[in-house]
């Protein structure tokens, strides 16, 4: 892989994010090496997206952040707005899920790319919008001179993903949020996204952190994966060992109620009930819709340990 | 099996400043008493044209419908109304967030004049607890639940009429995998408790996710720039599906544990715009099987095995796809 920096692109470490008395993100903690994706997983309010927002100092207020954030070594956990704004869009950048909401609707989507350029690397207006177009070119978007001059409203929902991804690129960031950047696609447009972020991974060598809550669309990038529930991380592993041995009850959920178009089955598994109120739990947050807690369960919390080589699990079970 | 809904050669258009949206074009369809017919196809394919239609919210420019053997006229439609409802994707925008779930899953009986008040609300609460929700849920209001209890309350509030068919507007879209496959068992198990009291309940299931067509469905339709392009039982189509455009549809399913057919099979671009639907075959612009003809003459749908049609001047064969 063609990595550009030798320290490790992102370490987090016991990240946690409070509002009030409420953590949504609880000392969370996984790296992610230049070059490779990191798909996190999870349903929604488990804090996937909490986590990502922290990386780009997003967390809206009243959020607090705590623990630690390293980039290529360096701590960005209080650092000042000054400096995340110098960072946001050049070393980390992050697409959406519904790019209408991140693009600015009244701008051409051309000058949107190039107004990267020109606050983050001092390039000329000209020289941008031309560098502009090249992006435009280069995530697959046919005649990019003429859309360049289009605004927002007048592409199609994939052709702005595509915008999106292009404007994250501008700056040549060395790590890439991606948070559920496919969800409001079609399947065969959700492919070609798919296929375009592996292609340009390949090209720069930036780090990915894929947010989904579908494991099979996570299946297609990641290289390793960390399952979350209820703002913990409870399994990490290679994408590869979890997908053939899950070992949290969660995980194992997550996969057995994804409808597989060979396997057909006469029901459905389900993971029963919905993700818990988190002021009310004592013990294993799954415990309530796990199908094997036993009491103990419920008077700890397990903590994340080695199950087995590179694979870490949050189970008193397994 | 008789036919419990019928399509005949159904258009429907949308004048615009910008010229005519062709939506739906020429679409001709059966669905059967008691059968779950999926209607597949991307954003801007017409689905959710066609469902409206079938759901009576949504006048066909031309073609012909008809309900149990009777045209649908006007009518036609006020019998039929009770008896055909329909569930939307997005639970928070379906349901009124001023009104209780005991009013929200009665009003179209209220609507209808079924029973009287006493009588609805004995229905409404024996409706609750058959979608899966707890008794207490009747007096609270749509916020106080999750995304996949909302769709509960929708499905609830379709059942309430007693209806034959239940039009499905992409019904799991907005919810997690996992709260999924709680709605999906719901709906299976709705239809498997109407064969068992004598009546029947069909639906019409719109959605672009084929993995969970696959599990729900027992036919298929599947619909490109207004146009049905294949229609096959549930495995035919799975097994060997005629049209390149459904098995690029097939072929772009991601699947755990094994890696998505190469980027060469997927097919590339997006669909035309609706306003200018292409000459021909309107899939020739994408497909990668397209030849001269392709560009000039519009494909019939024709047989290419038992009750399995498709329009395509090429169609796969067995091994193919």
């Amino acid at each position: 892989m063609a990595g550009r920096v030798s320290a490790p692109s992102l370490e987090v470490s016991d990240l946690v994010v409070r509002f009030g008395q409420r953590a949504v993100v609880d000392r969370v903690a996984y790296r992610i090496e230049p070059g490779r994706t990191l798909g996190v997983v999870g349903e929604s309010g488990c804090g996937k997206s909490m986590t990502a927002l922290s990386l780009l100092g997003l967390v809206p207020a009243p959020g607090e952040v705590a623990g630690s954030i390293r980039l290529g070594g360096e701590e960005l956990i209080g650092q000042s707005r000054a400096a995340w704004r110098g960072m946001r869009g050049r070393r980390v950048a992050m697409i959406f899920q519904e790019p209408m909401t991140a693009l600015n609707p009244v701008m051409r989507v051309g000058t949107q790319i190039a107004e990267i350029m020109v606050l983050h690397k001092g390039a000329s207006w000209e020289a941008a919008e031309a560098e502009a177009v090249r992006l435009l070119e280069a995530v697959g978007i046919a005649s990019p001179r003429d859309r360049a001059r289009n605004y927002p409203h007048q592409m199609s929902g994939g052709m702005r993903q595509r915008a999106m991804i292009a404007m994250a690129l501008a700056g040549e960031p060395g790590l890439l949020v991606a948070d559920e950047p496919t969800t409001a696609l079609d399947v065969t447009i959700q492919a070609q996204i798919l296929d375009l972020m592996r292609e340009l991974q390949a090209r720069t060598g930036m780090a990915i952190q894929f947010i989904s809550h579908n494991l099979a669309v996570v299946s297609e990038l990641a290289h390793d994966i960390v399952v979350m529930y209820a703002g913990r991380v409870v399994e990490r592993a290679p994408a590869a060992t979890l997908f053939a041995h899950p070992r949290h009850p969660y995980t194992q959920g997550l996969i057995a109620t994804l409808p597989d178009p060979e396997r057909r089955v006469a029901r459905l598994p389900v993971i029963r009930g919905g993700v818990p109120n988190l002021d009310h739990v004592t013990g294993c947050r799954f415990a309530d819709r796990c199908p094997i807690a036993e009491p103990s369960c419920r008077s700890a919390e397990p903590e994340l340990h080695v199950a087995a080589e590179g694979h870490d699990v949050a189970c008193f079970k397994s | 099996m008789s036919a419990l809904v019928e399509l005949q050669d159904v258009s429907v258009h949308f004048p615009t400043q910008s010229g005519v949206v062709r939506a739906v074009q020429h679409v001709s369809l059966e669905i059967a008493e008691g059968e779950t017919l999926a209607l597949v196809g991307e954003s801007g394919s017409g689905k959710s044209t066609l469902g409206f239609t079938m759901a009576g919210l949504q006048k066909p420019s031309s073609g012909q419908l008809a309900f149990d053997g009777r045209a649908l006229d006007e009518a036609g439609w006020k019998a039929a109304r009770r008896q055909i409802q329909i569930v939307f994707q997005d639970p928070f925008g379906a349901l009124d967030p001023r009104m209780p779930v005991s009013d929200i899953v009665a009003e179209p009986l209220l609507i209808q004049r079924i029973g009287d008040a006493a009588q609805r609300r004995a229905r409404a609460a024996e409706l609750v607890a058959q979608v899966g929700l707890p008794r207490d849920a009747l007096n609270r209001y749509p916020h106080e639940f999750s995304g996949g209890q909302r769709q509960r309350i929708a499905i609830a509030r379709a059942l309430a009429p007693s209806p034959r068919l239940i039009v499905a507007d992409e019904p799991l879209s907005a919810l997690d995998v996992s709260i999924q496959s709680q709605v999906l068992n719901l709906m299976q198990d709705l239809q498997e408790a109407a064969a068992a009291r004598g009546e029947s309940l069909a639906y019409l299931f719109i959605s672009h996710d084929l993995a969970v067509v696959n599990h729900l469905a027992s036919r298929v339709a599947v619909l490109y720039l207004g146009r049905l392009v294949e229609v096959a039982p549930r495995a035919d189509l799975f097994a060997g599906p005629a049209h390149p455009y459904t098995a690029a549809l097939l072929a772009a399913v991601p699947r755990i544990g094994r890696s998505r057919a190469l980027p060469a099979q997927a097919i590339s671009g997006e669909m035309p715009s609706p306003l200018h639907p292409p000459p021909g075959c309107v899939f020739h612009t994408r497909c990668p099987r397209a030849e001269a003809r392709c560009r000039t003459e519009v494909p019939a749908l024709a047989a290419v095995g038992e009750g399995h049609l498709a329009a395509c001047h090429f169609p796969l064969t067995g091994g193919e796809a």
